[in-house]
């Protein structure tokens, strides 16, 4: 366990002094929701009632933005090979390295996007559903962000072919993290979408790590 | 202890890189692989490292952890350095002691002579400093094999000797050691394994 803490405190740290994480995602979410009103004219209710489903595209393609980064470093300098003679199995490494992505750049994001919900003019009453939704959705997010970085690892200028992959394995948590932030929705349906976004999150948790350690082996072979 | 290797062949890229090698290391001894550009070197140590297949033979260490594989009691230094620009060296190591297990970062400092340089940020280092950076991560945790891929390239003399008091202390201690290189290591090696030409 303290093995994987490192990894992760690690990891938190390149990213932070690296820059290009956060910042790039930040960056390319708050122009998104910047220029989205402007494109869409000043009809406020059509906003109002867009606003849930346009911040979750944005905080998809934010995530994506960085995906192809989380194995790339490591893989090219020889740390992943160093990382599978290590005495933890090298599945933690890859969820380790997920958690990190999640920490530094999907789990910000969600908390901010629904303060940034104002400028495209979100329902005040839909903020703390969206939040809610936006820190379990974007657990799997990262997680399935992980396995189309390590898929592609090996390939230059791999980030288009992550989002492809990763994208339809996006929808799910698309199609239930808006029903869970939908103002005005039915009672229950947005407890219900939390519970199944939970569920995406925890079925994520387990194939993620162990789909991207199998990606990469057989990279490093 | 003693590491056996027997009829171990391997294939790359549907290409037969070496067949039918045998070797055997015990502790205190030093092998030298050789052999011309393609002749499987980085192959071998790779593929006792776990970190590739052989398509036919057997690899095992005898007396060894049998919960731990060959990799996880081994050191694998590559032609790259894992380092990372953005952390001290003395980050960079430290990250190392936790991951791998023990160790003291001072010392490991030390015996590469990078004490001085301890807080600096690794992206600075020339490529002979970087070189002994990823080396002073075998001194830092203790292991029993040492598979060293052209470990002296861009050292400088005294970097050299510091090596090879490094590597003695290894094999005094009951380590093995098996390093792929084209010059000499700076000590005469124990046994030589000759790995053939590219077919």
């Amino acid at each position: 366990m303290k093995l994987i803490l490192a990894l992760i405190k690690r990891d938190l740290t390149l990213s932070l002094r690296q820059g290009g994480g956060i910042g790039t995602a930040l960056g390319f979410f708050l122009s998104v929701v910047v220029l989205l009103p402007i494109g869409i004219g000043p009809d406020q209710a059509l906003l109002a009632r867009i606003a849930p489903g346009a911040l979750w595209i944005a905080l998809l393609l934010s995530v994506l933005l960085s995906a192809d980064r989380i194995f790339q470093q490591d893989y090219e300098d020889g740390s992943l090979d160093i990382m599978t003679m290590g005495p933890v199995p090298f599945e933690m490494v890859a969820l380790a390295k997920a958690v990190a992505h999640w920490l530094s750049t999907s789990l910000p994001l969600a908390i901010a996007a629904p303060l940034l919900g104002f400028l495209v003019n979100l329902e005040p009453s839909a903020i703390l559903p969206l939040a809610l939704a936006m820190m379990l959705g974007s657990i799997a997010l990262s997680l399935l962000a992980a396995i189309g970085a390590a898929v592609t690892v090996g390939l230059r200028r791999g980030g288009l072919l992550v989002s492809i992959l990763v994208l339809p394995l996006y929808v799910p948590v698309l199609i239930f993290g808006l029903s869970a932030s939908q103002p005005g929705a039915a009672p229950g349906l947005t407890t219900a979408s939390l519970l199944i976004l939970g569920a995406i999150a925890l079925v994520s948790l387990v194939v993620s790590p162990l789909a991207s350690a199998a990606a990469l082996r057989s990279y490093l072979k | 202890m003693e590491l056996v290797a027997q009829d171990l062949t391997c294939e790359r890229g549907g290409r037969i890189v070496f067949r039918n090698v045998a070797l055997s290391l015990k502790p205190g001894q030093l092998m030298q692989l050789s052999g011309p550009n393609g002749s499987g070197k980085s192959s071998l140590l790779r593929l006792i490292a776990g970190l590739n297949e052989a398509q036919t033979g057997s690899l095992t260490l005898k007396g060894g952890s049998e919960d731990l594989s060959i990799g996880q009691q081994a050191h694998y230094v590559a032609h790259q350095e894992p380092v990372k620009s953005a952390l001290s060296v003395e980050e960079n190591l430290a990250f190392w002691r936790d991951f791998l297990g023990g160790g003291d970062v001072d010392d490991a400092l030390a015996a590469f002579d990078l004490s001085r340089l301890a807080t600096y940020p690794a992206g600075l280092l020339s490529a002979g400093q970087k070189r002994r950076l990823a080396l002073s991560r075998i001194v830092l945790v203790p292991r029993v094999l040492w598979l060293l891929d052209e470990p002296t390239v861009g050292l400088d003399t005294s970097s050299l000797e510091r090596f090879v008091k490094v590597m003695e202390k290894q094999l005094d201690d009951g380590g093995m050691i098996i390093a792929a290189t084209h010059v000499p290591l700076g000590r005469e090696p124990d046994l030589r394994l000759e790995l053939g030409g590219a077919p």
